[in-house]
């Protein structure tokens, strides 16, 4: 009896084992893997083939990247240096990224493309995030002057009396408002376009003959490169919004003769490609304006970009129109509003708010679309990489220059698209 | 006053709007007039029937430089439009699959799908072209290489030729020839149109069948087996049709210092092809994307709730709901990818932009009326798809009240 129990005690454990290890399969990199990579045989396929394909990329790429020369000459002097092995080119980038940024802009004023860059962040600072203080908006309003003399140079009076008819248009405003509201609108848009016929060209030329001040002046042929797709590309970013929502409205009104010229506009410039309307710009401009020489083509092109991008900015919005309850509407007539600060107070936030992503990609879309001005014998990076490719030292280089250009494209559609998605989620107000 | 009648006064201002813009119109045509008249020319399309004088070397239809202007604008019309189904069938495949691989919960897919997806769509599509047409000219080995028994290069399963003066495919060709239909301007063969025909008679009599079952399942409730008659509608005919015309392949062949035979492309249309097609694929693939997202969960719950398999759910649940979010957005892609092949000019592909709106335009001199005819084709080309998706939308529109 005392063994049996001697025995049964043996079997007691006095003390608590401690605990095991998970199974190597459920913890840590290996649980990790079996889930996101090998958790079937399709998965594991796709797998081996991803990286089948990284490899494929990498060992082809890679050495190519490696090998670099960044301080040759020439392509001959760059095959020189390789001797045979493969490798990458990019002195022609060290050699002409000046020229692929600014085209034949002066060099001793690359100093004012830079500083209006500069600026325009400043500039957009207030736009974008709204913690910084409303006053700072002046600031956001005064850029396109101040970026235009950067730019061009020429004589300052020259922005300054362009700048003061939206001075005169907003006094004009201020004061016919006392009699009537219709009329102060009319003001406001006659006022400023009576300055800009009459009295704006006297201004500048007496001033400027008095008082001579200004910038060297730089002719829009010298203007190339990067430079010039951000040029066309912010212009017509922050001309086409306020444009589309204008058309948007008048295609969503009910307005018996303006709705069908709203809906015309809209579908034909929607309907044809930008590239056309870009000849039309280099080739049938001169049968539609009166005889004489033509306006610079750099402004020429940004009309037609901007009308090109309004149009599809114009689409997107009434989109976000169409997807507001009606009830909204309803409720800004109830509270008593008139149309116009129905649509600021009420519609508008919230229709753009919907459509921010279609409006981005707008903006994204039409940044891209600058690269067409090539076509129409203006020097963009593509045009450029062509007139690179035509010198005798760099004949027949292409990757380095297209990963050059490529790249700075990328990075600016990719923080475009970066920052509504930011934009979306601050903005996001349901609760799901 | 009118303008101080609340009944009146938006009419009053348009009609005021309206006669300022007309009052716009009139000035253009004015300068127009007075400009064509400076030029002493007058406002005519006849250059259409004069003699073009220039080479097209994609030529879908008969075409020499001793025929009209208006053939060399057909000619590029038709290149354009074999593009944009090229470009549009490519960029579908693609797109749908990288949009369902990049929802997948295989990590490394979904990251290089990602990838794809973000490096297509901020690089402009000019730039996508120029890199394929420079990968194909340069990248690709000379026919010369296909040549002896040290051949650097070969033919894939000895059929298809990949050389830097562009890709050689091979051809289908009929023994029996049936001849040719004259339709005015294009003569398309009675071969080929024979095939569609039965094709889409297949494709006809097929859904005839499906409604046939979907029919005896309201009465029975038991769906009949289809998809083995549905193989057999679908390709019997059609195989039946090729093999009584006697169809073959014809090979490319080395011959001199250039592949002959087959079916060539051409890097300008491979270039375009594959930079039109990618490029709009990755933008097909955010919208296949977000098209399954923006599924709400509970239509997936639901269906599991009333005992409905996965496949069942995505096919009679999910798809029919992600299509009505797909669908407007995707032609919406095709009409760019349309419009977009105007950028042929880049690497000289001889599209309606490159005859009619390039050279001949040029050559007799006639911008204005050229470029007019040429938007209005646009116009009638993005008019009709963009009709054809209003059909399609008010059809699946949500029924509501």
């Amino acid at each position: 009896m005392s063994d049996t129990h001697a025995n049964t005690v043996a079997y007691v454990r006095n003390e608590m084992l401690p605990p095991s290890d998970a199974p190597r399969s459920q913890t840590g990199a290996v649980k990790w893997m079996l889930e996101n990579l090998f958790s079937g045989w399709a998965n594991t396929a796709m797998t081996l083939i991803s990286l089948l394909v990284i490899w494929w990329a990498l060992s082809s790429v890679g050495p190519w990247l490696l090998n670099s020369v960044w301080t040759a000459g020439s392509l001959a002097e760059c095959r020189a240096i390789l001797d045979g092995a493969t490798g990458a080119c990019f002195s022609v980038i060290t050699n002409r990224w000046h020229q692929l940024l600014f085209g034949f802009y002066p060099p001793h004023l690359y100093w004012r493309p830079v500083l209006t860059l500069v600026l325009l962040f400043v500039a957009l600072a207030p736009v974008l995030f709204p913690a910084l203080p409303r006053k700072l908006l002046v600031l956001s309003a005064l850029y396109p002057f101040v970026g235009y003399h950067l730019l061009w140079g020429g004589s300052v009076w020259f922005p300054i009396s362009v700048a003061l008819g939206f001075v005169a248009g907003f006094v004009a405003y201020k004061l016919l408002l006392k009699v009537n509201n219709l009329l102060a609108i009319f003001g406001a848009i006659l006022g400023p376009v009576l300055w800009w016929m009459f009295v704006a060209g006297q201004i500048d030329s007496a001033l400027s003959s008095a008082l001579p001040l200004g910038l060297e002046f730089v002719r829009s042929d010298r203007f190339g490169g990067f430079l010039i797709s951000l040029i066309i590309g912010i212009s017509g970013i922050s001309l086409s919004l306020p444009i589309g929502i204008l058309l948007a409205l008048g295609r969503q009104s009910d307005m018996v003769f303006l709705k069908p010229v709203c809906v015309l506009v809209i579908e034909f410039i929607r309907g044809v490609p930008l590239i056309t309307l870009l000849f039309n710009d280099s080739l049938l401009l001169n049968y539609f304006l009166p005889p004489g020489p033509a306006f610079d083509l750099i402004l020429r092109v940004i009309i037609m970009v901007t009308l090109f991008a309004s149009a599809y900015m114009a689409e997107v919005i009434r989109g976000g129109l169409a997807a507001l309850p009606k009830g909204q509407y309803e409720a800004a007539d109830a509270l008593g509003l008139d149309y116009w600060k129905a649509q600021r107070l009420i519609i508008m936030p919230q229709a753009l708010k919907i459509s921010i992503p279609g409006i981005v990609n707008t903006f994204i879309g039409l940044f891209k679309d600058t690269t067409l001005v090539v076509f129409i014998g203006l020097l963009d990076p593509i045009g450029l990489s062509n007139a690179i490719r035509a010198d005798t030292n760099w004949n027949g280089i292409y990757w380095e220059l297209f990963i050059f250009i490529g790249a700075l494209f990328f990075i600016f559609c990719f923080g475009m698209s970066r920052y509504s998605m930011y934009l979306e989620r601050k903005l996001k107000t349901d609760h799901r | 006053m009118l303008l101080y009648d609340q009944r009146y006064r938006s009419i009053t201002i348009q009609i005021f709007a309206l006669f300022l813009l007309m009052l716009g119109a009139a000035w253009l045509i004015d300068n127009v007039i007075s400009n064509l008249r400076l030029l002493g020319r007058t406002f005519s399309f006849n250059f259409l029937s004069q003699t073009s004088g220039y080479d097209i070397n994609q030529r879908p239809i008969e075409y020499d430089s001793t025929m009209t202007h208006g053939r060399a604008a057909l000619v590029g019309f038709l290149n354009t439009i074999i593009l944009a189904i090229m470009g549009c069938a490519l960029a579908t495949v693609l797109g749908v699959l990288a949009g369902v691989l990049r929802l997948s919960n295989n990590w490394i897919i979904s990251r290089l799908v990602t990838f794809y997806v973000e490096i297509f769509r901020n690089i402009p599509t000019l730039i996508w072209i120029l890199i394929f047409g420079a990968v194909m000219a340069e990248s690709m080995p000379a026919p010369s290489a296909f040549r002896g028994d040290d051949a650097t290069s070969s033919m894939i399963f000895d059929a298809i030729a990949i050389t830097n003066r562009g890709v050689y495919v091979p051809a289908v060709l009929f023994v029996t020839d049936l001849g040719y239909l004259t339709l005015g301007p294009v003569a398309p063969s009675l071969n080929w149109l024979l095939v569609i025909a039965v094709i889409v008679a297949s494709l006809f009599a097929n859904k005839a069948l499906i409604t046939h079952a979907t029919r005896v399942q309201n009465a029975t409730g038991i769906r009949p087996k289809t998809w083995w008659k549905s193989i057999l509608i679908l390709l019997v005919p059609v195989g039946a049709v090729f093999i009584a015309l006697g169809a073959y392949l014809e090979y490319p062949e080395l011959r001199g210092f250039n592949f002959a035979g087959g079916v060539h492309l051409r890097n300008s249309f491979l270039a375009m092809w594959l930079g039109l097609g990618i490029y709009t694929g990755a933008f097909i693939a955010e919208i296949v994307r977000g098209g399954i997202l923006a599924i709400s969960k509970g239509q997936t719950e639901a269906a599991f709730a009333l005992g409905l398999q996965p496949g069942k759910t995505m096919r009679l649940v999910i798809l029919p709901q992600a299509m009505r979010v797909i669908i407007p957005p995707l032609i919406s892609q095709y009409l760019n990818l349309t419009k977009n092949t105007s950028l042929g000019l880049a690497v000289g592909y001889m599209d309606l932009r490159s005859t009619l709106g390039g050279i001949t335009i040029n050559q007799p001199g006639r911008e204005l009326e050229g470029m007019l005819l040429l938007m209005a084709i646009y116009l009638a080309i993005s008019l009709t798809i963009s009709g054809l998706m209003n059909v399609y939308n008010s059809r699946v529109k949500l029924k509501e009240r």
